[in-house]
């Protein structure tokens, strides 16, 4: 993949949220460690997908990259420009090229609008105008999204959950992005249903060439999705790589357990091969993260290096270029046979 | 004879389904589209009791917007003392002359004792003043909560609390009380202690006192909703896409607010009314020579022992308004806000 010139460019984004506390005098008694220190690069019309447990601060991430939220550290780079701390009207410009997709598809459409005004709505607030005008704009989205055209003039309460968040595609359509943050877009919705705006979402992202960052709590989804997969715990990435070398040789035993929870069906057969690793116990808070490793208190190898210092993302032996881990005893390369590493993914689908 | 045995939940089921279907699929009703406000209208409009009420509360605006021309055509007007022209209307000890207060086709609803005035017209124009008072307080009161409430709770942090601490001290003052001491020093900031208060001022001193004591209460629950609001994703997606604060408040959340607001309005104009007809009986609101629904049933307790059809045609027409009134908040709520079982 190429990092050579990337569409967005993070590096070391933090994001703490401050707790309050303290009678009479509010003041800050500690922080919540919600996104601590990402790096990670997202090329044109690539996908990356972020995976993670709940609470390990995906949504955050997604927040910062589209700016919702103010990070507290590190730099975003879109395109070259540094848009960490950019206001409201410096980010104008590019606001059109980074929309977000969000999980709730109850809550992210406004129930008092009809779906041509919520459409619509990002062209009048960016003042577009496409040939033809905004509705045969809006007829047009609906159609690629898989919606009645004439339907323009309903309110969201009128329609399914799926049918919710293609309305939810379509807006995100509606300014020609290049980047779209997908934040776990189809958890809420039925398991039938998922797979068909999985599918419409592949579509978009082939067809227009858009790039995705696809937020998911499990691997399963974002293995016919992305081609490159990055994997978070507490904030933190500790492991990225193309998807297939992350799904064929998972150094990590994080991603070891996030692989091995995975269905059986939606995994290659040979998973049956691999041992099953239970997750024991929760994920530790993060407002009093474990030090050195984060994911030493639920680690079976862990030792009294991981508790006392914390272990770079880097590309350890064995790994291919841009495969990174962060764990000071990986597991041992190549436990899957090279040749299956080819396999297409999506005919598992 | 035994029934015949219920089949399998089955059938039930597909009722079910049909009836969640017809509600929920966008191909069930031609292109009609089904608009929040339009299902509440239907909901409205199934409800007898809210649209009698609605129909009793129109007739009342009507007729106080209607007033001048329904006097101009009855051929009396509130002010004119016709017992003075004509002292055979009232008797030796000043009442009415006639049955039932003076009631007759000359004078609909008979006259007054003492002054000798026509209780229709007088009425009419009470009830007029009253409306328009009460109305004029609504407007400014829900305008004053909406910006200070929707403010406070989009832009949270320390105008949030600043604002809440200010609520939390107006609606702690006992206002009733407060109006009763109050209403004699804004007159006073105006005019001399001697000169009589011009109507003017105390209409405008009515409204903007009752609107001091009422926007807190609607702030507050505007404010509350605005930050249950500014979390849902939807604003996020429309931050997403560029939008301006201003936008946000008026395109995504204040559609979002036109229930509670509609709600608080229909509950909040009978309390004016009966607040403006209270501080009028109380001598500090609205006084004697201009009609008003309080001035009058003031004026109707005085006599209420010797005359009671003058204290009972005010008294009537109010407690019917404000129960009327009070009956369609109700229905409009049920309507706007389904889920809200009392
Ligand atoms: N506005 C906020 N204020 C304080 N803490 C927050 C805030 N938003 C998120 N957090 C905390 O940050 C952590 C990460 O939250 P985040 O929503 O990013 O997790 P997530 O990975 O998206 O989880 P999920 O899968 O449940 O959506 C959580 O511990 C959460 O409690
Ligand atoms: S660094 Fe240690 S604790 Fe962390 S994952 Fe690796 S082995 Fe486990
Ligand atoms: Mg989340």
């Amino acid at each position: 993949m190429s990092t050579t010139n990337p569409l967005l460019d993070v590096s070391g984004l933090t994001k703490h949220f401050p707790i309050k506390g303290g009678f009479p005098i509010k003041r800050t008694v500690g922080a919540v460690q919600a996104v601590d220190g990402l790096d990670f690069q997202v090329a044109e019309g690539e996908s990356l997908g972020l995976v993670g447990e709940s609470g390990c601060g995906k949504s955050t991430t997604g927040r910062l990259i589209t700016r919702l939220m103010e990070p507290t550290g590190g730099t975003i780079s879109y395109r070259g420009q540094n848009i960490t701390h950019a206001s409201r009207r410096q980010l104008a410009p590019i606001r059109s090229e980074i929309q977000m997709i969000f999980q709730d598809p109850y809550a992210s459409l406004n129930p008092r609008q009809t779906v041509g005004k919520i459409i619509a709505g990002p062209m009048e607030i960016n003042d577009i105008n496409p040939a033809g005008g905004r509705e045969a704009r809006v007829r047009e989205l609906l159609e690629i999204v898989g919606l009645n055209p004439e339907h323009f003039n309903r309110f969201p309460h009128e329609f399914s959950g799926g049918q919710r968040q293609r309305i939810g595609v379509a807006r995100a359509l509606a300014l020609n992005p290049k980047l779209i943050v997908a934040d776990e877009p189809v958890s809420a919705l039925d398991v039938s249903i998922q797979a068909q705006v999985v599918n419409l979402l592949q579509e978009v992202q082939k067809e227009l060439g858009i790039a995705f960052v696809f937020i998911a709590h499990d691997l399963a989804i974002v293995r016919h999705f992305s081609q490159r997969v990055a994997v978070m715990y507490l904030g933190k990435i500790v492991e990225i790589a193309d998807r297939d070398d992350l799904y064929g040789n998972p150094r990590h035993p994080y991603t070891r357990a996030l692989l091995s929870a995975v269905p059986e069906a939606t995994v290659d057969e040979n998973a049956t091969a691999r041992e099953r690793i239970r997750l024991t116990g929760d994920v530790p808070s993060p407002i009093n993260p474990p030090s050195g490793c984060r994911f030493r208190t639920r680690c079976w190898k862990a030792t009294e290096k991981c508790a006392t210092e914390a272990p770079p993302l880097v590309q350890i032996s064995g790994n291919k270029p841009g495969h990174l881990t962060a764990c000071h005893y990986p597991e041992t390369a190549d436990v899957i046979p090279a040749q299956r590493l080819s396999q297409d993914p999506e005919s598992a689908a | 004879m035994t029934p015949p045995t219920p089949s399998p939940a089955a059938p039930l089921e597909v009722t079910d389904e049909s009836v969640e279907k017809s509600i929920t699929s966008p191909d069930s009703k031609g292109s009609e589209s089904r608009s929040p406000g339009r299902l509440a209208w239907r909901r409205f409009k199934r409800d007898r009791t809210g649209v009698i009420s609605a129909c009793i509360v129109i007739f009342f605006f009507v007729i106080a917007i209607a007033a001048p021309l329904i006097a101009k055509l009855y051929g009396k007007n509130p002010y004119t003392t016709y017992a003075s022209a004509r002292p055979e209307l009232l008797d030796d000890f000043s009442y009415p002359a006639g049955a039932n207060g003076g009631m007759s086709s000359e004078f609909w609803f008979g006259i007054e004792p003492q002054l000798g005035r026509d209780v229709f017209t007088f009425l009419l124009y009470g009830i007029r003043t009253s409306l328009g008072i009460a109305l004029a307080a609504t407007i400014l009161t829900c305008v004053a909560g909406i910006i200070i409430g929707v403010t406070a709770g989009y832009l949270g942090g320390r105008t949030d609390y600043f604002v809440s601490r200010i609520i939390d001290i107006v609606l702690s003052f006992p206002s009733t009380l407060f109006f009763i001491a109050f209403m004699p020093v804004v007159y006073g900031l105006f005019v001399a202690p001697d000169d009589n208060v011009p109507t003017w001022l105390i209409a405008v001193s009515l409204i903007v006192v009752l609107s001091a004591f009422g926007w807190a209460s609607i702030a507050r629950l505007l404010r509350g909703q605005v930050l249950g609001l500014r979390e849902r994703e939807f604003v996020e997606a429309a931050k997403v896409t560029g939008a301006s604060p201003m936008r946000i408040v008026f395109k995504e959340l204040l559609p979002n607010l036109w229930t509670p607001i509609i709600i608080q309005a229909t509950l909040m104009l009978p309390a004016y009314v009966t607040a403006e007809a209270g501080l009028a009986f109380l001598g500090v609101g609205i006084t004697d020579p201009t009609p008003d629904w309080g001035v009058m049933i003031g004026r109707g307790a005085q006599f209420y022992s010797q005359d009671f059809t003058f204290m009972l045609f005010p008294g009537l027409s109010m407690v019917i308004f404000v129960l009327a009134f009070n009956l369609l908040g109700d229905s409009v709520r049920d309507a706007l806000d389904p889920k809200s079982k009392r």
